[in-house]
C-alpha cells in the first residue's frame, strides 16, 4: 500500500511538470506522467505478487494459483494474455493507414476463440491438471508425447516471447524515452519477480488488472473519438474518407484520383495479396490460438468444466468488444491524428514511427495526462504477456520435461518448483539476451510462426488425441513433430524471412504463412503414423481411449480444486 | 477410490443416455465450429476475390459492406459462444449429473 501512496504522490505534481517538458525540442523527451503511473502499476502488482507468494509454496499454486480462479476472472486474464501491445497499436496503427484492413486481422484473430470452447476447453479442463501436456498425453507413454509438447510449447514461447521484448524495448524507448536496453532489462526483470514468486496467481492478477487498463483505456478513447462524429459511425466513415481524399489532393492527384483513394480506407486494400496466403494465414490464427500452450494453460485454473466455458465466453467477449474498439480508434486516428501537424514529420507521416497513431490519438484526445496513461497501459500489457508466457514455458520444463520425463512422476512437489523457479531464472535471462540481440532485427516473421507453430503441432496432436480412438503415441509423438518442423522450415523459406529478414532474393514459399500446408501436414503424419503403427504400446493406446472419452466428457476423476 | 471411479467410467459409458448425451453434445460443437469456420472463411474469400462487392456502399452512406459484414463476424464469435455455453448450462449439465448420479456417485 506504501508504494501505492508513494506511486500516487509522484503522479500528482508531473502534469505541470511534463506541460514544462512540451517545449523542448527532444524528439522523445522522458515522459513523466508514463512512468509515474508505471510506477503506480508495478507498485500495485508487486504489492499483489508479495501476497501471492506467501501462498505459492506447492507446484500447483505455482502452476495453477491452487486452480480457485473464477471463470469471470480466468476470462479477463485469457483476454489480458492474449490482447498485446502489438494488436492495440499494430492494429490501429494499420487501420490509420489503410483502413478496412485492420478489421481482417481482428477476425482473424477472434475466430479461433469459439472453436477452443467448442471443440477443447471442457475437455482439456477434465483431463488436465497443469499443462496441456497432461492432456495430450492422456492415455500415451509419457515420455515421448510430453517431450514432443515441452519442445513445442519451448519454440512456440520462445518465438512469441522475443517478438515481444524487441517490440517492448521499442515501444517504451519511443513511449518513455528510455534507452532500449534498459527498457528491455525492466521489462525481463519484473517479468522474473512476478513469475518467480507469485507464480500463476500473481501472474493472473497482473493480466487482469493490464485486461482492466486496457479495456477501460481503449473504451474511453473509442466514445470520445465517437464524440466528435456525433456517436454516428456513418459521419466518422465519412470524414475519415474526406480527410483521406484531402490528403490525396494534397499531393497533386486529380478530384477523381483523390475521391477513389479516400474511399479506399471503406474496402480491403493491400492485405490480401493473393487468396492462398489468406486464407493460410487465417487458418494460422484460428488454429493457432486453440494450441497456444500460454492460453491452454489458463484452463487448469479454473474449478471445473462450467468455469472453463465461462472462461472462453468471457475471453471472448472482451477481446471482441476490444477489437471493435481499436477499429473506431483507428478511424479515430485518421480523423484526430492525420490532420494535426504537431503529431507528423515533414514528410506528413507520423512522428515516432508507424505505430503511433493511438499513442498520438491519447494525446489528442486528453493531453499529456492520458497518453501517460496509455504508455503506462502498453507497457503493462507486454508485462502481462510476456509473464504469461514465461510461466508456461517454465511449467513445460518443470513438469513435463522434469518431473514426468527425467524422474518418470516421482518428483516432489518442493522439487517440482525449485525446478520451474531455475527455468523461470533461466528463461528470463535469455529473454533479455535475445531481446538485445534482436534490437535491430525485423521479428514481425516471429509472432506469425508462433501461431503457425501452434496450429500445426499442438492442435492436431491435442484434437486426434481427444477425439480419435486410433491415435497412438508414436503418431502423436512424431506426426506433431512433423507439423513443428514443416510449419518452421516453410517459414524460413517464406517472403518475410527468407526474402525480408535475410535479404535472399525471391522465396522459395511463396505464401506469406506456412499454415495451408503445415496444418494438414500435421494431421495427415500423426494419422499415417498412427494408421501403420503395431507396436505393443499402440495397442494399449487404443484400449485406453474410451475410459478417456468417459472422463473427458464427464469430469469423472478430474483434478479439483481441493486435490489440486 | 480408482476402482471405484474406474468402476463409476465404465458404468457411465455402457449408459446408452450417455452416448446419446455425448453425440448431441459432440453434435452441437462441431456445428458450431463449422458455422464460424466456414463464415471466416467465406469471409477471406470475398476479401479475395469480389473486393468490390465489400466496397459497395451500403444504402446511400458511406460506409461500405464489409464493414458491417467483419463487425458482424465479431459478433459472430461472441454469439455462438454464449449460445453454447447456454445449451451447457440449461441442458448438457443437469443431463450429465442425473447420469452419473444414477450410476452411484
Amino acid at each position: 500500500m506504501k508504494a501505492l501512496l508513494a506511486a500516487w504522490a509522484l503522479l500528482l505534481p508531473t502534469p505541470a511538470f511534463a506541460a514544462a517538458l512540451e517545449g523542448e525540442v527532444q524528439r522523445q523527451p522522458i515522459n513523466w506522467v508514463a512512468i509515474a503511473m508505471f510506477v503506480a502499476f508495478v507498485g500495485l502488482t508487486l504489492w499483489i505478487t508479495k501476497a501471492a507468494a506467501a501462498r505459492t509454496r506447492t507446484a500447483s499454486e505455482f502452476y495453477t494459483a491452487g486452480g480457485g480462479i473464477t471463470g469471470f476472472q480466468n476470462g479477463l486474464a485469457m483476454a489480458g494474455d492474449y490482447m498485446s501491445a502489438a494488436s492495440f497499436l499494430g492494429i490501429s496503427a494499420q487501420i490509420f493507414t489503410d483502413g478496412y484492413d485492420g478489421l481482417i486481422y481482428s477476425t482473424g484473430f477472434l475466430v479461433g476463440w469459439p472453436i477452443l470452447l467448442f471443440l477443447m476447453a471442457e475437455r482439456l479442463r477434465n483431463l488436465g491438471r497443469y499443462t496441456f501436456a497432461d492432456v495430450a498425453s492422456y492415455r500415451f507413454a509419457q515420455p515421448p508425447v510430453r517431450s514432443f509438447a515441452a519442445v513445442s510449447t519451448l519454440l512456440v514461447v520462445s518465438f512469441y516471447l522475443v517478438a515481444q521484448m524487441v517490440g517492448a524495448g521499442q515501444l517504451i524507448k519511443l513511449l518513455f524515452g528510455l534507452p532500449y536496453a534498459a527498457a528491455v532489462v525492466i521489462v525481463g526483470g519484473l517479468m522474473m519477480l512476478y513469475v518467480l514468486f507469485g507464480g500463476m496467481r500473481a501472474t493472473t492478477w497482473v493480466q487482469i488488472i493490464k485486461a482492466v487498463l486496457l479495456l477501460g483505456g481503449a473504451s474511453f478513447m473509442a466514445v470520445m473519438v465517437l464524440a466528435q462524429a456525433g456517436f454516428s459511425l456513418e459521419t466518422l466513415f465519412a470524414r475519415a474518407v474526406e480527410v483521406k481524399t484531402q490528403a490525396a489532393l494534397a499531393t497533386g492527384a486529380s478530384a477523381d484520383q483523390a475521391a477513389q483513394q479516400g474511399r479506399a480506407i471503406m474496402a480491403p486494400g493491400g492485405f490480401i495479396k493473393d487468396p492462398v496466403s489468406a486464407i493460410s494465414f487465417g487458418l494460422a490464427l484460428m488454429l493457432g490460438t486453440a494450441g497456444l500452450p500460454h492460453i491452454l494453460m489458463r484452463f487448469f485454473t479454473v474449478p471445473d468444466a462450467k468455469e472453463a466455458r465461462k472462461s472462453v465466453l468471457w475471453a471472448t467477449g472482451w477481446i471482441g468488444y476490444f477489437y471493435i474498439l481499436t477499429f473506431i480508434i483507428g478511424f479515430g486516428a485518421i480523423l484526430l491524428v492525420g490532420t494535426n501537424a504537431a503529431y507528423l514529420d515533414g514528410q506528413g507521416a507520423l512522428r515516432g514511427g508507424g505505430n503511433m497513431a493511438a499513442i498520438h490519438l491519447a494525446h489528442a484526445i486528453g493531453g499529456n495526462a492520458f497518453l501517460g496513461f496509455i504508455s503506462a497501459v502498453a507497457f503493462a500489457t507486454i508485462l502481462a504477456v510476456v509473464a504469461g508466457l514465461t510461466l508456461s514455458a517454465a511449467s513445460a520444463v518443470s513438469h513435463d520435461l522434469y518431473a514426468t520425463v527425467l524422474r518418470h512422476g516421482q518428483a516432489s512437489s518442493a522439487d517440482e518448483l525449485r525446478v520451474s523457479r531455475i527455468t523461470t531464472l533461466a528463461l528470463g535471462a535469455l529473454a533479455v539476451l535475445l531481446g538485445l540481440v534482436f534490437e535491430k532485427q525485423n521479428v514481425a516473421f516471429m509472432v506469425s510462426l508462433a501461431f503457425a507453430l501452434a496450429a500445426s503441432g499442438n492442435f492436431p496432436v491435442l484434437i486426434l488425441s481427444l477425439l480419435w480412438s486410433g491415435c497412438t503415441t508414436r503418431g502423436a509423438a512424431w506426426g506433431g513433430t512433423i507439423g513443428l518442423l514443416t510449419a518452421f522450415v516453410l517459414t524460413l523459406l517464406s517472403p518475410a524471412v527468407w526474402t525480408t529478414t535475410f535479404g535472399l532474393g525471391d522465396a522459395p514459399f511463396p505464401y506469406s504463412s506456412a499454415a495451408i500446408v503445415s496444418v494438414p501436414a500435421g494431421f495427415l503424419a500423426i494419422w499415417l503414423i498412427s494408421l501403420v503403427d503395431r507396436s505393443p504400446r499402440a495397442a494399449i493406446d487404443k484400449a485406453g481411449y474410451p475410459a478417456q472419452r468417459v472422463r473427458a466428457e464427464t469430469g469423472i476423476g478430474a483434478f479439483a480444486a481441493s486435490d489440486h | 477410490m480408482q476402482d471405484e471411479q474406474d468402476r463409476l467410467v465404465a458404468a457411465v459409458a455402457a449408459d446408452p443416455r450417455y452416448e446419446a448425451l455425448v453425440a448431441r453434445r459432440s453434435r452441437l460443437g462441431w456445428t458450431l465450429s463449422a458455422v464460424i469456420f466456414i463464415a471466416f472463411v467465406g469471409y477471406l474469400l470475398l476479401i479475395a476475390f469480389r473486393p468490390a462487392l465489400l466496397a459497395t456502399p451500403v444504402g446511400t452512406g458511406i460506409t461500405s459492406l464489409g464493414i458491417p459484414l467483419g463487425l458482424g463476424l465479431i459478433l459472430l464469435a461472441i454469439a455462438l459462444t454464449g449460445f453454447y455455453v447456454r445449451q451447457a448450462n440449461r441442458h448438457h449439465d443437469a443431463q450429465m449429473a442425473a447420469i452419473i448420479r444414477d450410476h452411484g456417485a
